[in-house]
C-alpha cells in the first residue's frame, strides 16, 4: 500500500502553507494532494503557486496530483477547471463531473470521493474513460467495497479516506460567514482564523459537527490506523491521510510505520491519540453510524 | 416567438396524491417504488408495480405524465433491484426515469434506448460541463439542478448546455447539495445516497424533559423546545446547535422554499419545468400547492409582465410550510 497526503481543507495563510509543503517533501509519504477544494474565495495561494509547489514535491520525489474544487458555481469556477485539466505536467483528481468531462480520454486522472463510486459499473465506466485510480465514497463500508473490487473489471487502483476529519458535505452558504452575521460575499475570509474548523455541539455539549465554510466536517477525526491490516485483505492501494494544523509529519510516520509492520495496530493506535484535534470514529468502515468508533481487535482493548 | 410555458411537476407519495396532483392541475407527476431505489424510501410511502400502472393509466388517461424517480446510488449487492426498476419503468411507459448514478444511466441507455432520462438532483449537477457530461454520454434530456445555485448562475448554466432545466419551486429545503451530503449517515448509518433516507424516523427520539420537548437523532439531541415553541421534524441540518457559546441554527432554520415570486424570471429564463418537493407529504399537501401553483403559472403564462403574487396564494402555501416559514433559498444570492 502506498501513502497519500490529501489536499489542505482548511484555509491557512500563504506562508503556513508554504512552511507545510516544505515538511511534506521530507515527510514519509508518496503521493501529494494539492489545491483548493473547498471555496473559490480563498485566494492566498492561487493555482500557478499550486504548480509551483507541485514542481518542488515532484523534485523531492513525490507523486503529485492537483484536486479540483468540489462545487462547481461560476463561470470563474469553470474556467479554473478548465486551466487544471489542461495542464500536462501533473495527474488531476476530478471531484465533479464537469472536471471529468474535461479530463476524460486524456491523461489519466483520478476520480475523487465526490463522485459517488459505488457499484463496479459505474467504476468500470470511469476507468474506461481514463480514471487510474478512484477514491471511495466517505459513507462507504468495507464490505460495500469488497463487493465492487470482486466484481469489477478494471485494474484501476483504490483509495481510501483513513484519517482525519471526515469531509461530510457542501453547501453554496458559507456556514462559518453566517456563524459571524456575515455574508458568502463579505465573508472578511474567517476562515482564517480557524485552523482545524469551527467546532458545532449539541445543545448538551457533545462534539458534532465541524464547521468549514461552505463544508460541514465531523467533529471525531476519521481513523481507520487500527485497521490497516482490513484495509490491506480489502485491496486498498492507497492510503490517505487529511492534513490537519499540527501534527500532520508525525501522523503520516505513524501510519507509515504502521503499514510497515513496525507497529502493532494496538501500538500505532495508542500513540497517535496524543496527536488528534478531537478523539477516533470509524464507524463508516464497519457499516455503522459514521461517528462510531468500533475496535479492530477486541484483544486490545483493557 | 415561441408562447411561453414551464411544466409543474408535482409530488406523488402515493396513488391518491397522485390523483389529486392530476386532478389540481399537475403537467407531471413524480413518483418512486417502494424500496431503496429512491430517495423518499419512508415506511407506507410509494408504489408498488400494480399501483404504478394505475397510476400511469390514470394521469396518461388525463394527458399528464408521469417520471419515475431512481435516484439513490446502486449499491453492488442489489444491483439487479436497480435494474430491474428500469425494465418496469420502460415497461410501464413511464414518461422518463429521474436517476443519479452513470452505470444506472448506462443500462438505462443501453437497454431501453427509448426510455427518457433525467439527471436527478442528486446527481450534484451544478455547473454546465457535469450536465454535458451526462448529456454526451447517456444522452439525458433534462436536469434537475441542486438548491444551492443563484439564478445568474442558472442562468449562466443555461447558456452552455442545451439540456432542458428543471428548477425546484416549492417545499423542502436542502441546504447542502444534493448528493454531496453525508451528514445523515454519519449520524444514523443511512443517508440519501445509500438508503434514500435523511434524518430516518426508525433513529428519532421524543422526549419530555424539566428542559423542555428534545428531538433526537440516534442519540443526538438535535433540538429543544420551550413550551411554547413548534416542535419540528429532527431534520439534523435544521437543529439549534452552540458555536463558540452561541445558540442558534447554525445551519439553517426551519422552512420552506418558495420560488412563487421568481416565477415571471423563470419563465423568461426559459426554465422547462418547476419541482415541488414532498413526496412523503400528503394529498392534502399536494392539493393545496398544486392548485395555488397551477393559478400562478397560468398567470404568469398569460401575461408575466404583470404578473404579481397574490397574497392569498401565500396564505396558502404558508399553511403547509415548514415552521410556517418562507425562505427564496439560494436563488436569492445574500442567503448564501
Amino acid at each position: 500500500m502506498k501513502l497519500a497526503l490529501g489536499p489542505v481543507l482548511y484555509y491557512w495563510d500563504r506562508d503556513t502553507m508554504l512552511s507545510f509543503y516544505d515538511e511534506m517533501a521530507d515527510a514519509p509519504v508518496d503521493i501529494i494532494y494539492l489545491g483548493e477544494t473547498v471555496c473559490s474565495r480563498r485566494h492566498l495561494l492561487r493555482l500557478q503557486d499550486y504548480l509551483d509547489m507541485a514542481e518542488r514535491l515532484a523534485a523531492a520525489g513525490k507523486e503529485v496530483v492537483i484536486s479540483t474544487q468540489t462545487l462547481i458555481e461560476s463561470e470563474y469556477d469553470v474556467k479554473t477547471l478548465r486551466k487544471i485539466a489542461e495542464n500536462e505536467n501533473f495527474r488531476v483528481e476530478a471531484n465533479d463531473m464537469g472536471a471529468v468531462r474535461l479530463l476524460a480520454n486524456k491523461l489519466p486522472f483520478v476520480a475523487g470521493s465526490t463522485l459517488n463510486i459505488f457499484n463496479p459499473q459505474t467504476l468500470d465506466l470511469l476507468a474506461g474513460l481514463g480514471a487510474s485510480r478512484w477514491v471511495m465514497p466517505v459513507e462507504m463500508s468495507r464490505e460495500a467495497l469488497v463487493s465492487v473490487l470482486r466484481n469489477r473489471q478494471s485494474g484501476i487502483e483504490t483509495e481510501v479516506f483513513a484519517y482525519g476529519r471526515l469531509p461530510l458535505a457542501f453547501s453554496a452558504r458559507c456556514f462559518t460567514a453566517r456563524h459571524h452575521n456575515l455574508q458568502k460575499d463579505d465573508c472578511q475570509f474567517k476562515c482564517l482564523d480557524y485552523e482545524d474548523g469551527l467546532a458545532l455541539k449539541t445543545r448538551e455539549g457533545q462534539p458534532f459537527l465541524t464547521l468549514n465554510g461552505i463544508q460541514t466536517q465531523s467533529a471525531l477525526v476519521h481513523n481507520l490506523i487500527g485497521e490497516l491490516d482490513t484495509l490491506q485483505d480489502a485491496g486498498i492501494d492507497v492510503v490517505r491521510v487529511s492534513p490537519q494544523a499540527h501534527h500532520t509529519g508525525e501522523i503520516l510516520r505513524l501510519f507509515r510505520e504502521g503499514m510497515e509492520q513496525r507497529l502493532t495496530s494496538a501500538q500505532a493506535l495508542a500513540q497517535i491519540e496524543g496527536l488528534m484535534p478531537a478523539a477516533s470514529c470509524n464507524g463508516y468502515w464497519h457499516g455503522k453510524p459514521g461517528l462510531d468508533f468500533i475496535r479492530n481487535n477486541p484483544l486490545a482493548t483493557v | 416567438m415561441q408562447p411561453d410555458k414551464i411544466e409543474l411537476v408535482c409530488p406523488a407519495g402515493s396513488l391518491p396524491a397522485l390523483k389529486t396532483a392530476v386532478d389540481n392541475g399537475a403537467d407531471c407527476v413524480y413518483m418512486g417504488f417502494r424500496d431503496d431505489t429512491n430517495a423518499r424510501n419512508f415506511t407506507g410511502l410509494n408504489f408498488g408495480f400494480d399501483n404504478a400502472k394505475e397510476g400511469v393509466r390514470y394521469a396518461h388517461a388525463k394527458g399528464k405524465k408521469v417520471l419515475l424517480a431512481l435516484n439513490t446510488y446502486p449499491q453492488d449487492e442489489g444491483w439487479q433491484r436497480w435494474t430491474k426498476a428500469i425494465d418496469n419503468a420502460a415497461e410501464l411507459g413511464m414518461d422518463a426515469v429521474i436517476l443519479a448514478d452513470p452505470g444506472l444511466m448506462q443500462y438505462a441507455a443501453k437497454t431501453h434506448p427509448d426510455l427518457r432520462l433525467h439527471l436527478s438532483v442528486q446527481g450534484s449537477a451544478t455547473n454546465y460541463e457535469a450536465i454535458n457530461f451526462y448529456h454526451e454520454m447517456f444522452g439525458i434530456q433534462r436536469a434537475v439542478v441542486p438548491r444551492v445555485l443563484a439564478l445568474a448562475q442558472v442562468e449562466q448554466l443555461m447558456a452552455g448546455t442545451e439540456v432542458e432545466i428543471e428548477l425546484f419551486g416549492f417545499g423542502g429545503l436542502c441546504v447542502m447539495v444534493e448528493g454531496r451530503c453525508a451528514l445523515s449517515s454519519y449520524a444514523t448509518g443511512d443517508s440519501p445516497n445509500t438508503r434514500g433516507v435523511c434524518s430516518p424516523p426508525k433513529s428519532v427520539r421524543w422526549q419530555e424533559t424539566p428542559k423542555g420537548l428534545e428531538s433526537r437523532l440516534n442519540g443526538i439531541l438535535i433540538d429543544r423546545y420551550d413550551a411554547d415553541e413548534n416542535a419540528g421534524y429532527p431534520t439534523l441540518c435544521k437543529g439549534r446547535f452552540d458555536v463558540q457559546g452561541e445558540t442558534y441554527y447554525a445551519i439553517e432554520e426551519p422552512a420552506s422554499l418558495n420560488t412563487l415570486e421568481l416565477l415571471p424570471e423563470l419563465v423568461r429564463m426559459g426554465i422547462a419545468a418547476i419541482k415541488i418537493e414532498g413526496r412523503q407529504r400528503s394529498p392534502a399537501y399536494v392539493e393545496q400547492v398544486t392548485k395555488v401553483w397551477r393559478q400562478a403559472i397560468d398567470n404568469c403564462l398569460r401575461d408575466k409582465s404583470t404578473f404579481a403574487v397574490k397574497p392569498a396564494w401565500m396564505t396558502e402555501l404558508g399553511k403547509v410550510s415548514e415552521g410556517q416559514q418562507q425562505t427564496l433559498g439560494a436563488y436569492y444570492r445574500p442567503w448564501k
